[in-house]
């Protein structure tokens, strides 16, 4: 249970194997993870087997561990980015490309004290305690109740919860919390009507603080922005995807393509360039090539950064 | 709590300039960046007039200025835009009323204006700021009341850039260093964009005490961005092929205390390597090696402040080039050394421990070949990230390392960014903007024994 290098004891290391109690993410597939508590009497099931806990202590973070019918997973270290490809979702959650240009746009260091709200299922809240580790500090706000139960939950799983602290409270009705009033280094907001905590943001910020407001909607944002003009500078509202690319080894075909004899490899390239392969050489040879992956995110929401004017 | 006082202490990112921090200028709206470091005596020439920056020392960053003419000659002077400016525009509800100008009335012959450059001058030596001089221009302009609503703001912003150009005082971070970089001389930094940099940091999970294995090609901002992200804790490895370090001249625009700059620290590939196969006799035995190789960089990095002095100007700012240490006067200037040598005892823990991360952005080496020697010095299910400004080169090694079965979790992927204009009525995407940030290759290091069953 230490996502988190917190100190020197519990950072992943070639010494630093699984022990009885720790938070494992179990991995199948790039797509197909599982966060598993590993106890000395458990057993993991799934489609490959029984695994059973007992063998996974003692062996290194990163281990290939087999089953009772010999199929395997691999055995890794918790990281946010894990995390929230294994977290349950109780929210709409953000992905690394928002995650990671909302960090770095907050400028959130070490040290910060970073305000959020909506907690949601904690995606981002992982990452936030990640940047302000380990003198810093993140106050996040959701006004359900069982859903702030929930994330307190998972922090204390993830080893997080000294860096986070859970609120439940209504942000777009009652804003933040006077105590932290000029405090705030960035304040993130994930609401429906963000305009409406915009003024108590403001209020939470230091001089020149920094503000986000993630939103799916054009209409959330030019809101906001609008909100955003009176007190704020330096608003700048952007989109981040990611595209992944698949790779895969081709063998070309190179010989010169009897006529009508043509449809046979998958690359149907229809014409080869003959520079590459001596002309007549009808051995195939094999390349690397990647392009997109055919499916993907096409839209998750706009991302508006705004800056507390300084008097 | 310590952040309440940000002027306490070097630790706490501080939020007031003081004597001899780095600062980025930006210069009417991004127009121009400059980075600088404050002291009496540097300045900055905008047009062809100089200013000097003692005014801007104390100030909070964030803060405007603008210049004033003064009796003897114009300096730079704290601005405060009035926010009712911004009010009267919403107020008027300009996105409900229907523009009925266009440009049907506009012709390009030059006459529009009716005051003259001898009429500014004039105006000038009477001592007219800026602000009076572009009213006087509009009020002087034919053609500005048959101009859309929309088009006089532009009329009105490109006078006052020219006659009252304002300067914005940032805090250098790794989002503005990078912005600075990319806008200006982006192949300096291997056309890393600000997101690439931000999902390299994320994808190798940089956290306070970690200790992060860097090849940085790229000026030393990715460095810097990982020292940023540690914050004094943990160490940044700056590892480098053959027996020369590659320079990282940008770490000194990060504001970086000494605590912070302690943990940046240099040693080659091939020293890291050799220790990782040996036992610690043997490592005691290369001491000789590293010493002269310590050497050797001393001699680089002097090459190197050399080289600097032609590139920046004497005054201590310089358009993206970081000013030299020598060149600057005063014990103030002198910017805290990151990138010692790795001492011993730094490289006996990395060897004990292996590193938590691996970050490479080396855009002229075969990603490769470099993965194949650093990769083993990961420690198990340690995470990296690979960037690359073309596709090609991370393909090959993504498939490698599946070949070889030295990782698992293998994405690569590339960020797509881009910005709106959000304005009433006439909210879209930017006109412009960047075709590609680069490509990543990201995994993580799966534990490899081949005794295993």
């Amino acid at each position: 249970m230490w996502m988190l290098l917190m100190d020197s004891s519990t950072k992943i290391s070639f010494n630093r194997c699984i022990r009885d109690g720790d938070l494992v993410i179990v991995y199948e597939r790039h797509d197909t993870m599982k966060a598993v508590k590993a106890c000395e009497n458990s057993v993991l099931q799934n489609r490959f087997g029984v695994f059973k806990h007992s063998d996974w202590i003692g062996k290194p973070f990163g281990s290939k561990v087999f089953s009772n019918k010999g199929g395997f997973v691999y055995l890794l270290a918790p990281t946010p980015e894990l995390w929230t490809l294994v977290l349950s979702h109780r929210t709409q959650i953000l992905y690394i490309a928002d995650i990671s240009f909302v960090i770095m746009y907050l400028e959130v260091v070490p040290g910060c004290l970073v305000l959020e709200s909506g907690t949601g299922s904690g995606s981002l809240t992982t990452s936030f305690a990640r940047a302000v580790s380990p003198m810093g500090h993140v106050y996040t706000f959701d006004f359900h109740e069982q859903r702030a139960a929930s994330a307190r939950e998972d922090f204390e799983r993830t080893g997080i919860s000294t860096l986070v602290t859970v609120g439940v409270r209504d942000i777009q009705g009652d804003g933040f919390p006077d105590q932290f009033s000029g405090l705030a280094d960035s304040v993130f907001l994930d609401l429906p009507q963000p305009w409406l905590a915009i003024p108590s943001a403001r209020n939470m910020l230091k001089q020149d603080g920094t503000l986000c407001s993630f939103s799916p909607c054009i209409e959330q944002v030019q809101r906001s922005c609008e909100t955003l003009r009176t007190d704020f500078t330096d608003i700048r509202t952007f989109e981040i995807l990611l595209r992944t690319y698949e790779v895969r080894e081709w063998k070309m075909d190179h010989s010169k393509a009897d006529d009508g004899n043509s449809t046979a490899c998958p690359p149907r390239k229809r014409r080869q360039p003959l520079s590459e392969a001596s002309v007549g050489d009808n051995a195939s040879s094999p390349a690397v090539m990647a392009r997109p992956s055919a499916e993907t995110r096409g839209h998750t929401g706009y991302l508006t950064f705004a800056r507390k004017c300084v008097s | 709590m310590s952040e309440n006082k940000p002027e306490s202490g070097p630790t706490v990112n501080p939020r007031v300039t003081w004597e001899g921090c780095s600062v980025l200028l930006d210069i009417n709206d991004g127009d121009r960046l400059v980075f600088a470091r404050l002291s009496a005596g540097s300045t900055l020439k905008i047009g062809n007039k100089t200013f000097s920056l003692q005014p801007l020392i104390g100030c909070p960053f964030g803060s405007l200025f603008q210049v004033e003419s003064g009796k003897e000659k114009p300096y730079l002077s704290r601005f405060i835009p009035p926010t009712e400016e911004n009010n009267v525009q919403d107020e008027g509800g300009c996105q409900l009323q229907v523009e009925s100008r266009d440009n049907r009335a506009i012709i390009d012959n030059n006459q529009a204006q009716s005051l003259t450059g001898d009429d500014i001058d004039a105006m000038r030596r009477q001592g007219a700021t800026g602000n009076e001089i572009v009213e006087a221009l509009i009020a002087n302009s034919a053609t500005f009341d048959k101009k859309t609503q929309f088009s006089q703001e532009k009329y009105r912003l490109k006078k006052q850039k020219k006659y009252a150009p304002r300067v914005l005082l940032r805090r250098p971070f790794s989002r503005s260093i990078c912005e600075a970089y990319f806008k200006k001389y982006p192949a300096r930094i291997g056309f890393l964009r600000v997101d690439a940099l931000s999902l390299l940091l994320s994808m190798a999970n940089v956290t306070a005490n970690s200790d992060v294995l860097v090849l940085d090609m790229v000026g030393g901002l990715v460095t810097g961005a990982v020292a940023e992200r540690l914050g004094g804790s943990g160490s940044v490895c700056n590892t480098y092929l053959g027996g020369t370090p590659y320079p990282m001249e940008i770490i000194r625009m990060f504001n970086f205390n000494n605590e912070i700059c302690k943990r940046v620290l240099r040693c080659s590939v091939n020293y890291l390597c050799a220790v990782q196969n040996e036992t610690t006799e043997q490592v005691s035995q290369h001491e000789d090696v590293c010493t002269m190789e310590s050497q050797s960089d001393e001699k680089t990095s002097l090459s190197v402040s050399t080289e600097e002095v032609h590139l920046s100007s004497k005054n201590g700012v310089s358009d993206l080039v970081p000013e030299n240490e020598l060149s600057t006067t005063g014990k103030t200037c002198k910017a805290p050394k990151a990138g010692e040598k790795a001492p011993k005892e730094a490289i006996q823990s990395w060897k004990e421990n292996g590193f938590s991360s691996l970050i490479i952005a080396a855009p002229e080496q075969d990603a490769w070949l470099l993965v194949k020697d650093l990769l083993p010095l990961l420690t198990y299910s340690a995470p990296f990230a690979i960037y690359h400004q073309y596709l090609q080169p991370l393909a090959t090694c993504m498939h490698n390392l599946q070949l070889e079965k030295m990782a698992i979790g293998l994405q690569l992927s590339e960020p797509w960014l881009r910005e709106y204009q959000v304005l009433p009525s006439r909210t879209h995407p930017c006109m412009q903007m960047s075709g590609s940030g680069g490509y990543i290759l990201s995994g993580t290091r799966a534990y490899s024994n081949t005794s295993q069953s």
